[in-house]
């Protein structure tokens, strides 16, 4: 019985060191140093919120890049993160990539079937991947160019400035971000 | 040479050259030595004082176990109340409903053990309130458990002839004050930085370029994710943990939290070898953990890179490896390096899909958990690791005919006993549990399909997440093979008393080895010792582990990640 007060005592001190010192530590530091406040860092368009950086939005309009298969509630819900958990070999799910490469294709004509990059026909982890790799972004330059009336030289140049580079140059992967190239695109054509 | 590689052995380079000096501080810490976090002991003292608690007071180790017990148990009460009734608690700013009382016990539990299996999504399953005082309180405390039960076992081991093992309270503080707090604030500010949020305004309403509405989950995360991985908990702030893009932003982040898994489970090793001045044998049970560990990064890092052959056969560009359930920023490299650093150790958070996975990465996965000792939870890895040092000893011991010894003293029949039944407990509750799922999962499908049918996946993977979520579960690892439909009655109660199971009885055992041995005479070394400290030795280990621990499962495997592989 002793021993269950200094149990009770001890975890009521812990919340206010931890739930409390530690927790309102880092609240105050995101506050001053976080991207915005503590809260998404968030990306504007002509003053309009648009959009969280760092999560990925769902694109299907020709006007626009498009990001990766999502199971994120009906795609990219944003409340409701979720990978599909399908297992390599399960037929319904490879049957499900077979579908999406076909779309894919379909919405691509002028690409071959070796050209299509496993990362547009396989759903991410969380559902809400914002980025795709830069191969991901050129494969689709053709169709964004022609529905835009652009010249496909100048969304492919655009595409290449966006590219984020591994870290140091060294590190990890090349990435580019959907939303912000998207972005790009339409202050370039307003 | 390819970037992804290049960032695989940047994290184990820091890993290793980051573990070396936090084992120095942890064993000064633990012996009470001066360290540059002394100015901290006023706020301990008021801590103590505040609690009633006497850190100077001695504990045999019946004590020390009954303080630990007992904390445990009003932590239990504790989290099972505000679970239940965070609907109507404060910081609910989403309005999300209290836990039924079968996922209330599950969650609890699972938290409590420090294994954080979530059978709920973090965006609606709790409330700001839970997440800061229930899960993170946890998170930090039953953390600090496991250190203080090996500081206990450390003190144990390093005294001659001793009936004490020092104070469970004060080590159970010192854990959190100079440990896990400095190192969770300090990964924390990165993650600030780099753009994981932390605040308080429930979620956030966007437009889209395309002008679909998006709603968007955050919340005090930066602090949870910190601690999650720090203390080899696991349970993330998201549903998808770590491959959340706010959870983990940018390949930096995921660098760093990726070695905020391993960072403390390392150094205890190194730690115990300064503590008790017996570096060489820290030294050659490092190298056995850090052998098995890199073996392992191979496979998965590679099986991952190489991606899936049935993708292949459809004729399209995989360059970047299997990308199902991972995220470009991170890449197959690093999600295959993360998937055995979590496994290792008793983490269980995910940068990516393990269900997704290659069927020998999943192996891989379920092996780490299966033999448990490859550094492992904070604090309880390295005590596994002494269960199979204890039997190794007597095996080595019996084999060139001399009393088995480990640092001076006799290990006889009492201690054997309890290293055996915690060996064997492993095997058997994971495989019971499995057996028992399948079973019911063939012969009762109407309770099944009641269920929600469990298995998102068939045939040979469907057995691989079963047997995945008992051998996590045992393990106290917390991640899944999530296409499981966990959250119901049966995998909620027979998974939370696995847990409770796979944390208290081998801590017990663990601490009881300890105090039992330290009671005894300690015999000097002399020429017919066993010498514990060698490469032999360690290879020993390492082969009475491979027997006992993984053989085990041979069966099992074959039927469900090694069927696959070879229907690939």
């Amino acid at each position: 019985m002793k021993n269950f007060l200094k149990a009770i005592r001890l975890t009521l001190v812990f919340c206010v060191v931890l739930s409390v010192g530690y927790i309102g530590i880092l609240w105050l530091f995101a506050k001053v140093a976080g991207p915005n406040g503590g809260n998404a860092e968030i990306v504007t368009l002509n003053g309009k919120i648009v959009g969280a950086a760092k999560v990925g939005q769902q694109f299907s309009s020709n006007r626009y890049f498009w990001t990766r298969p999502s199971c994120a509630g009906d795609g990219y819900d944003a409340t409701n993160s979720c990978g599909s958990n399908k297992g390599p070999t399960n037929p319904e799910y490879l049957a499900e990539v077979e579908a999406r490469i076909d779309t894919f294709l379909a919405h691509h004509p002028y690409l071959e079937r070796k050209e299509v990059p496993a990362e547009m026909v396989t759903a991410s982890g969380s559902g809400l991947d914002p980025d795709i790799t830069p191969q991901c972004a050129f494969v689709q330059v053709k169709r964004v160019a022609n529905a835009r009336g652009m010249n496909e030289n100048q969304v492919r140049e655009m595409v290449e400035k966006a590219v984020e580079r591994p870290l140091l140059g060294l590190f990890g992967t090349a990435t580019v971000n959907v939303l912000k190239l998207n972005i790009a695109l339409d202050e370039a054509t307003k | 040479m390819n970037t992804e590689i290049l960032g695989v052995i940047l994290q184990i380079v820091l890993m290793v050259g980051l573990s070396y000096p936090l084992g120095k501080y942890i064993a000064r810490v633990y012996k009470g030595e001066k360290t540059c976090l002394d100015f901290l002991k006023p706020v301990e003292r008021w801590m103590y004082r505040l609690s009633g608690i006497n850190p100077y007071e001695e504990m045999d180790w019946k004590t020390f176990l009954r303080a630990l017990l007992v904390v445990n148990l009003f932590w239990f009460v504790w989290g099972m109340f505000l679970l239940v009734m965070q609907g109507v608690l404060p910081l609910n700013p989403d309005n999300n409903p209290g836990q039924t009382v079968h996922q209330a016990f599950n969650t609890c539990i699972s938290f409590m053990v420090n294994c954080n299996l979530q059978h709920y999504s973090g965006e609606s399953g709790l409330t700001y309130f839970t997440q800061l005082f229930v899960i993170m309180l946890f998170q930090f405390i039953t953390a600090a458990t496991g250190m203080a039960a090996m500081a206990g076992v450390m003190k144990a081991l390093a005294a001659k002839t001793t009936k004490t093992i020092g104070n469970f309270y004060r080590y159970l503080v010192l854990s959190v004050t100079r440990i896990l707090l400095p190192l969770s604030l300090i990964v924390g500010f990165i993650l600030i930085l780099q753009g994981t949020p932390m605040g308080f305004d429930g979620k956030m309403k966007v437009t889209t370029l395309e002008g679909a509405e998006q709603m968007v989950s955050q919340g005090p995360t930066a602090a949870i994710v910190a601690i999650k991985q720090l203390g080899t908990n696991g349970g993330g702030y998201f549903g998808v943990n770590s491959s959340h893009p706010l959870e983990n932003p940018t390949y930096l982040t995921n660098m760093v939290e990726c070695l905020s898994i391993l960072i403390i489970p390392m150094a205890m090793v190194f730690a115990f070898g300064f503590y008790l001045r017996r570096r060489k044998l820290g030294y050659s049970i490092y190298g056995v953990m850090l052998f098995a560990y890199l073996t392992c990064t191979a496979v998965n890092v590679y099986q991952e890179m190489n991606g899936n052959p049935r993708i292949d056969e459809m004729g399209i560009a995989q360059a970047g490896g299997s990308m199902e359930g991972k995220e470009v920023r991170l890449g197959s490299a690093a999600t295959g390096l993360w998937s055995v650093a979590t496994t290792v150790t008793s983490n269980g958070s995910v940068n990516g899909m393990h269900d997704s996975m290659m069927p020998l990465s999943g192996m891989i996965e379920m092996l780490n958990m299966q033999i448990n000792t490859w550094f492992g939870g904070v604090g309880v890895g390295w005590m596994n690791y002494f269960t199979f040092i204890i039997i190794a000893v007597f095996i080595s011991g019996l084999m060139v005919g001399r009393t088995p010894e480990f640092l001076g003293h006799k290990v006889e029949a009492r201690e054997m006993k309890i290293a055996s039944i915690v060996a064997l407990l492993h095997p058997i509750i994971i495989l019971v549990g499995t057996a028992l799922a399948a079973y019911l999962f063939v012969h009762v499908p109407q309770f099944v399909a009641n269920e929600g049918g469990w298995l998102n996946n068939p045939g040979y993977h469907g057995l691989s997440e079963m047997l995945y979520e008992y051998t996590s579960s045992a393990a106290n690892n917390g991640s899944g093979f999530e296409g499981l439909g966990d959250n119901t009655w049966f995998w909620n109660y027979s998974c939370g008393i696995v847990l409770m199971l796979g944390r208290f009885v081998p801590i017990v055992g663990q601490v009881a080895i300890a105090g039992i041995l330290a009671q005894k005479k300690y015999i000097p070394e002399s020429a017919g010792t066993l010498k514990t400290d060698t490469a032999t030795f360690g290879v020993m280990t390492f082969l009475v582990i491979c027997i006992i621990a993984a053989l085990a499962f041979f069966p099992v495997h074959a039927l469900s990640t090694i069927a696959e592989h070879l229907s690939l």
